[in-house]
């Protein structure tokens, strides 16, 4: 099954989904085949910020699967969970891979994860989705179905050691809500390389935040489609990358529709010699989407020397009947002035450092409503912040 | 008893002498005016006394009590009971004051402060510094006025109490009723007999609300002149013309001291 929706030289889709998007520079290709994407090479536009070789084989088809990672769905009631073979009807309807190693794991997994929320469900706390690795190598594939006016929250927990790429399908139906934590706590050694489409229904919410502390290499491809008016996808990020971790970020949000809205918010940190880490933020505004309110944000802040941090925001508008879009990306030093004025005020350098970058990602850790992972995140943050400073 | 010791203090901002062997001594009880036109170098006295890294003191001392205050780390200082009021007050993103106030007093006391307690503290310094209470969970100085700034470091003077205050260019841009509300509270803070006062102003006209024991002249990285409160009205009157013409290098531009303006 092949979906185009490019102008790529071997496009060969067509209909009005592949007319639209060919006014866009953005996402040239789409596929759920992996034979569509060329292996890719150092200088591509895609993946000129990824270091290929520590990606262990996933982008040019040596990786060989050996068990995968483990799921394990901790749901409350109503919630169902179920495994599924690559003919379920529920899968694909989510979005397409746009590159390589998302159609290589489309191509290469065996069993699907489906979450369904039914319709009014509010369940009294969050669902758990457990992703553990086992020094293993595998391809994944979850969906997430929100019917609808269901409200939910779905916390997707990474954690141990694996060479792992994956799709997640999110499908938040008409008037539901979906708040969506995405926790990358790998082991030090991990290399996680995955797609998530939230496709969103009319009126439909989604609060999506990505939070990414361990792995060698993350790569993470958040997207977000609207079905239909009335979309609202709000989009945070953070990031803290010690030395050597790759940590990447890009994000793609597709106004497709008319009066839909997304705000996209992403903080890093980073500290140690080559930490390095890399947001890209696409927005695209297509030419029917009139009534777009758009605004995207990413800063980071470097704490030592050595570490980098790339930021690209890109802004595509097709239609001038718009409420508002915008973009803002700086990346910074930590402040001496800031940190002075705490110690003039007594308090000792390294708890001074600590409040500046505890301070640096509050407003992203408020949208994190869910105590316990809240917690969990303060506290990653306090283990990273021993290291600051010394 | 507290006293400040300044000895032939000696600052470089990058290689370049801004502080020419200043000596001065506050003394408990005593309000120190230190007035000078732009360029003089005052601010920088009160930096280096601090500790910020941007100034390289090159010779003399400074003594707080005895104790060797140039060995100490910035926070050192304010334990050992230096105060700062910056005339730029930082903003800090994503602290809020009433956690910044709080980690600051634990390191000043050593302790946290009892949490009834503490309420009440911090909302009387509040009050009495007109500054709304509402302000305690907004970030440090960020969207503040130039006014609400300055009334935040005089809110912390009155919770700090440190033994020794330096006010750096405290009333500029303050309109009068917030010079008043400020100038309340250094008297308050000065009216015990044991805290001692250095007022770093360009203008004459704060010295109406807050009267000095003592004034200086500052010129060129030094102090040209001292005297009493009558130092400062023949300023009002003069200006700094006759202590820069022909010297001062280090000031920058001629200065006027007409009290009503900025």
């Amino acid at each position: 099954m092949t979906a185009e929706t490019g102008i790529a030289p071997h496009s060969h889709g067509g209909g009005a989904e592949a007319e639209a998007a060919a006014q866009s520079k953005l996402h040239a290709t789409a596929s759920y085949d992996v034979a569509d994407f060329a292996v890719p090479a150092p200088r591509d536009e895609q993946w000129r910020f990824t270091p290929l070789a520590r990606l262990r084989g996933l982008h040019d088809g040596s990786a060989k699967p050996d068990g995968g990672i483990s799921v394990e769905v901790d749901a409350p009631a109503p919630v169902t969970v179920e495994t599924v073979g690559r003919d379920d009807p529920r899968i694909g309807r989510a979005g397409t891979p746009t590159d390589r190693i998302a159609a290589q794991a489309w191509t290469s997994f065996e069993k699907a994860t489906v979450v369904t929320v039914p319709q009014e469900a509010r369940p009294d706390r969050p669902v758990g989705v457990s992703l553990r690795g086992e020094q293993s190598t595998g391809y994944g594939h979850i969906v997430v179905d929100v019917q609808p006016l269901a409200e939910v929250t779905v916390v997707l927990d990474h954690s141990g050691s694996a060479t792992y790429a994956g799709n997640v399908e999110v499908n938040v139906a008409d008037g539901a809500q979906l708040t969506l934590v995405s926790l990358q706590d790998w082991d030090d050694d991990a290399v996680h390389v995955a797609h998530q489409y939230i496709r969103l229904g009319r009126d439909a919410r989604v609060k999506s935040v990505v939070v990414t502390f361990g792995g060698d290499l993350v790569r993470l491809y958040p997207q977000v489609r609207y079905g239909d008016r009335g979309g609202d996808a709000e989009l945070y990020g953070l990031y803290f990358a010690d030395a050597p971790q790759h940590l990447e970020h890009r994000l793609f949000v597709d106004h497709d529709m008319p009066d839909c809205r997304s705000r996209v918010a992403y903080k890093g940190a980073l500290q140690g010699e080559d930490a390095h880490t890399v947001w890209i933020g696409d927005v695209l505004i297509r030419p029917d989407a009139t009534g777009t309110d758009t605004y995207e944000l990413n800063r980071n802040l470097v704490l030592t020397d050595g570490a980098r941090a790339d930021s690209v925001p890109n802004l595509e508008i097709l239609t001038g009947e718009i409420v508002g879009a915008g973009h803002a990306s700086a990346t910074g030093r930590f402040d001496e002035e800031q940190l002075f004025y705490l110690q003039s005020r007594g308090i000792p350098e390294l708890e001074a450092r600590r409040l500046v970058v505890r301070g640096f990602f509050a407003d992203i850790i408020q949208q994190i409503h869910v105590p316990e992972v809240r917690d969990r995140l303060v506290e990653r943050v306090e283990e990273e912040l021993q290291a600051v400073g010394k | 008893m507290a006293t400040l010791e300044i000895r032939d203090l000696h600052v470089s901002v990058e290689d370049k002498e801004i502080l020419r062997g200043v000596d001065l001594t506050v003394n408990a009880g005593e309000v120190h005016a230190m007035m000078g036109p732009n360029g003089s170098g005052k601010t920088t006295l009160a930096y280096a006394i601090a500790g910020h890294p941007k100034y390289t003191v090159t010779s003399g001392q400074v003594l707080l009590d005895g104790e060797d205050v140039l060995a100490m780390k910035v926070d050192e200082r304010a334990r050992a009971g230096l105060f700062l009021a910056m005339q730029y007050p930082v903003e800090v993103p994503g602290v809020t004051i009433s956690n910044f106030l709080r980690t600051s007093i634990t390191a000043l006391r050593g302790e946290a402060p009892k949490l009834r307690t503490w309420v009440k503290e911090v909302r009387d310094a509040m009050d009495d510094l007109k500054f709304d209470p509402a302000f305690a969970e907004r970030n440090v100085n960020e969207g503040f006025s130039g006014g609400e700034k300055k009334r935040h470091e005089i809110v912390q003077l009155e919770l700090m109490k440190p033994k020794v205050a330096i006010l750096d260019e405290t009333d500029s841009g303050l309109d009068i009723d917030a010079l008043k509300v400020v100038s309340d509270g250094v008297n308050r803070f000065a009216s015990g007999g044991d805290k001692g006062v250095l007022l770093i102003t360009h203008y004459t006209r704060i010295l109406r609300y807050i009267k000095p024991d003592y004034v200086h002249v500052f010129v060129g990285g030094r102090v040209v002149e001292e005297g009493g409160p009558e130092l400062a009205e023949q300023l009002e009157a003069e200006g700094y013309e006759k202590y820069v013409s022909g010297g001062g290098e280090a000031a920058v531009e001629s200065a006027t001291v007409g009290g009503a303006s900025s």
